[in-house]
């Protein structure tokens, strides 16, 4: 283990709040729900008929058609993604080692919209079968492995599927590779749940909402919180050794600073939302390997999973490690639930609000639940940030905190 | 002299296997070293319609593993492998699970393809057999969610166990294993927790997997005589076959296994991975980025190669990938590969995708602890490209101090782990 810091120095995302850093940040300033209506297919018969869809999203800006065919909407969505962040990064892939990059994304479900089509190939006829691409469009490590191939990202690659806490380890796995001697790591990672077989087994965990009204369907800590809404896209960021960085001139938004795993050790189920003492302990350890204390935290970036009793116990664990006062905001009512995708796209927010010195708001927020009563953000506001903790959880019981800060020079 | 390393070191203090052929440790040690197959027509579902109609399967019964009736009921098969392999494991690790120790214990697992059996059996219920696109998720099971995220893998080890610590899936298909096994050695190196048991498993074999294998001719053609159809480095061989299992270790800080005397089977001196950014599937013959894995592996524990006692080669039988292991070994070996037995125990118990990489560090661990060394078996016609010494039917008793292990997988991963008795510091 070296002494090496890891930063961040590209930002790309594809979410339902847009194509690209500039496009999501304006989003969550502006405010206005980006659930609606399934598009991808016909959800009249399901009783989840929202869900947070990429805008206009074209594959072809982004992908070559060799590629196209061989590869689920998810993985366009990290191909898009990667683009992005390497643009905004100005990083020159040619001038390092392929050794020396590498990819470490996570995903909680694959290639759902390709395996469901492959599946229907495979048992509607008797002698069906699926096509030359199946085994390499439907597993967990297709994108990251697709990304590695097209960009000559050969170091270290990492694919970690614990469901939606993973896209947060990756930021802590790029700077455990950054820190063994990689110079620079994809972190992040996005996800397409949409299809009508992926929906039907998201159904059966009990936890997304029924409502039709994108306002009101996805309420964290809200009164009327009654479940999530799902979503597709995610986050792809740069992660890069801070040397190398400085050496080429990069505009760094800011740097990892500590993170820490914990685990409930218990299932999730109907009524329990989880353990509050292994979440808190996740973050005391996070802010402890990142050298800050609970006053150094500007802005919490919960999971907000808007389920009643686990948005309880997160507001318990908050409380408890850092006070009542700090500024708690999540967009995730507004953008809806993308798993993997979206703990990075909160990395991300964060990012942002360090660069803008300005918070975004929870939005959808009227009435807190009794229970989970925080300093949440309700507008917009201007104020200097410079230390971010970001929580995300699992289903079953995976708790991660991840700390992120401006990047100061040293005044030596 | 030299510095000192600024990592802590982890050792090997218990194994838990599930494999074809023998479902325990020392069934499955008992199933190598005999050098006996366990792969044979396909019984769990008419393979009639496939290319390749052979697999090496697990007689394994969840009761009698030990497994719970809602785990039975909640977990699919890669899971319940998982979960008695973790309790072979624990159960010789001898392990207290005491408070303190359940903070600092963590489960981080390998899958390739998770929950596919329970993912496609729901499927066709759900689908009425393929005829609908907008599946009527009325006929979906209580626990489809549970087979969506392979998250599930590790969640269900954690929670038999009340375990605390950093958990994580770790999923670079068929490296899975290695890099689960990997992630965990880094999180012990780094003191992120002191135990974590560290395996890999996976149940591939339904109809979505043999189509996918067969669409691409990766898997053998040949189903007239399955106790012969894995023949890896033999000339004849004609593509793998595919199987199932898990195995799982448990990693320990070197300190905290001494202070609690712990037995110690081996350390982990080294792990690495290293893409080929070539093909999804293909293989280039040089083992460029192979042997580049191995390399930084052996660096890491400042082993020579010219140590390298045993290599637990991939070898899955494919044309491609035999030639491919061969020329790594000999460009990070140099003359020593020659010198050096290597055996692939998929000639034994078929390619179980991810879950085979951390079955094969479990085969390293008892390899340096029993002093033998498994054969490849149905070996028998040389191959002018794959000209190592390739321990061919019969193994070898062989004191062996450092074992290095490697995996190849779609996406173009290759790594690369080392393990080494314990030497104890001068």
């Amino acid at each position: 283990m070296t002494d090496a810091r890891a930063v961040i120095t590209g930002i790309g995302v594809i979410a339902p709040s847009g194509i690209g850093a500039d496009e999501h940040w304006k989003s969550i300033l502006d405010g206005g729900s980006r659930l609606s209506r399934i598009s991808r297919f016909d959800p009249a018969g399901y009783p989840v008929t929202l869900a947070g869809e990429v805008p206009d999203f074209d594959a072809d800006e982004f992908v070559n058609a060799r590629l196209k065919v061989a590869t689920d909407r998810w993985t366009w969505h990290g191909f898009a993604a990667t683009q992005e962040a390497l643009d905004d990064s100005g990083l020159d892939l040619s001038t390092l080692d392929p050794y020396d990059t590498a990819v470490a994304l996570a995903s909680s479900s694959g290639g759902n919209e390709f395996g469901q089509g492959e599946l229907q190939a495979l048992w509607s006829e008797p002698d069906g079968k699926v096509s030359v691409y199946q085994s390499i469009a439907w597993f967990y490590a297709a994108s990251v492995g697709q990304i590695s191939i097209l960009h000559q990202l050969k170091g270290q690659c990492s694919v970690l599927v614990a469901e939606a806490a993973g896209g947060l380890d990756s930021f802590a796995q790029a700077t455990r590779t950054i820190r063994r001697g990689t110079k620079m790591v994809l972190a992040g990672g996005t996800e397409g749940p949409l299809s009508p077989y992926a929906l039907t087994c998201q159904l059966s965990s009990g936890r997304l909402s029924v409502g039709t009204d994108p306002e009101r369907a996805y309420l964290p800590f809200d009164a009327a919180a009654a479940g999530y809404v799902m979503a597709e896209g995610g986050a792809v960021l740069v992660v890069e050794d801070l040397a190398h960085a400085k050496a080429r001139g990069a505009d760094i938004y800011g740097e990892v600073l500590g993170w820490a795993a914990t685990h409930d050790g218990k299932a999730s189920r109907p009524g329990y939302g989880g353990d509050a003492g292994q979440l808190a302990r996740a973050m005391r350890v996070a802010l402890r390997r990142a050298g800050r204390t609970a006053s150094d935290v500007d802005v919490v970036f919960p999971d907000a999973l808007g389920v009643p009793e686990c948005d309880r116990v997160e507001a318990a664990a908050i409380r408890e490690v850092l006070g009542d006062e700090v500024p708690v905001t999540t967009q995730k009512a507004q953008l809806g639930r993308m798993y993997q995708g979206g703990a990075a796209v909160d990395v991300t927010t964060a990012l942002q609000a360090m660069r803008y010195d300005m918070l975004p708001a929870t939005h959808g927020l009227t009435d807190v639940a009794p229970g989970a009563e925080l300093n949440f953000v309700r507008e917009p506001v201007a104020r200097r940030t410079s230390t971010a903790l970001v929580t995300a959880r699992g289903f079953d019981g995976y708790n991660t905190a991840l700390v992120v800060g401006r990047y100061e020079e040293e005044t030596t | 002299m030299g510095t000192v390393s600024p990592y802590r070191r982890v050792v090997v203090t218990g194994v838990g296997v599930v494999a074809p052929g023998g479902v325990t440790r020392d069934q499955f040690w008992d199933t190598l070293t005999a050098g006996r197959t366990a792969t044979r027509r396909i019984t769990f579902f008419d393979a009639s319609k496939f290319r390749s109609r052979v697999a090496a399967e697990a007689d394994f019964d969840p009761v009698a593993a030990g497994l719970s009736a809602q785990e039975i009921r909640r977990a699919d098969r890669y899971v319940q492998f998982g979960l008695a392999g973790a309790a072979e494991a624990l159960a010789e690790s001898g392990l207290e699970l005491t408070e303190e120790t359940l903070e600092n214990t963590g489960v981080v697992m390998g899958s390739a393809v998770g929950g596919t059996m329970a993912l496609e059996d729901e499927y066709v219920a759900v689908s009425n057999t393929g005829q609908e696109w907008l599946v009527d998720h009325t006929y979906g099971g209580p626990f489809l969610y549970q087979a969506l995220i392979p998250s599930s893998l590790a969640g269900d080890i954690a929670h038999r166990y009340g375990t605390h610590g950093p958990s994580q899936v770790v999923s670079t298909g068929c490296t899975s294993g290695i890099d689960a096994i990997g992630y965990a050695f880094n999180l012990v190196q780094d003191g992120e927790a002191d135990v974590i048991i560290a395996g890999a498993s996976d149940s591939p074999i339904s109809p979505v997997t043999v189509s996918s294998f067969d669409a691409i001719k990766a898997t053998t053609p040949e189903n007239d005589d399955p106790e012969h159809a894995s023949r890896p480095f033999d000339a004849t061989r004609k593509g793998f076959v595919m199987g199932e299992g898990g195995a799982v270790l448990i990693l320990e800080e070197l300190e905290h296994a001494r202070a609690r005397g712990a037995k110690v089977y081996c350390e982990v001196t080294g792990y690495a991975s290293r893409s080929n950014g070539f093909h999804m599937t293909g293989l280039r013959p040089d083992g460029l980025e192979m042997a580049e894995a191995i390399r930084v592996s052996l660096a890491q524990g400042r082993t020579n190669p010219t140590d390298v006692d045993y290599i637990c080669a991939h070898g899955s039988g494919t044309k491609q990938n035999d030639r491919h292991e061969t020329a790594a070994f000999k460009r990070s070996l140099g003359d020593h590969a020659y010198r050096t037995p290597v055996s692939s125990i998929k000639s034994m118990i078929g390619h179980s995708l991810g879950a085979i990489g951390a079955i094969e560090m479990a085969a390293c661990a008892l390899t340096i602890d029993r002093g033998a060394i498994p054969p490849t078996a149905n070996w028998s016609e040389r191959d002018p490209e794959c000209d190592l010494d390739y321990t061919p039917n019969t193994a070898r008793e062989a004191k062996v101090d450092v074992a290095l292990s490697v995996g190849s997988g779609f996406g173009g991963f290759q790594s690369a782990m080392v393990f080494s008795r314990l030497k104890e510091a001068a």
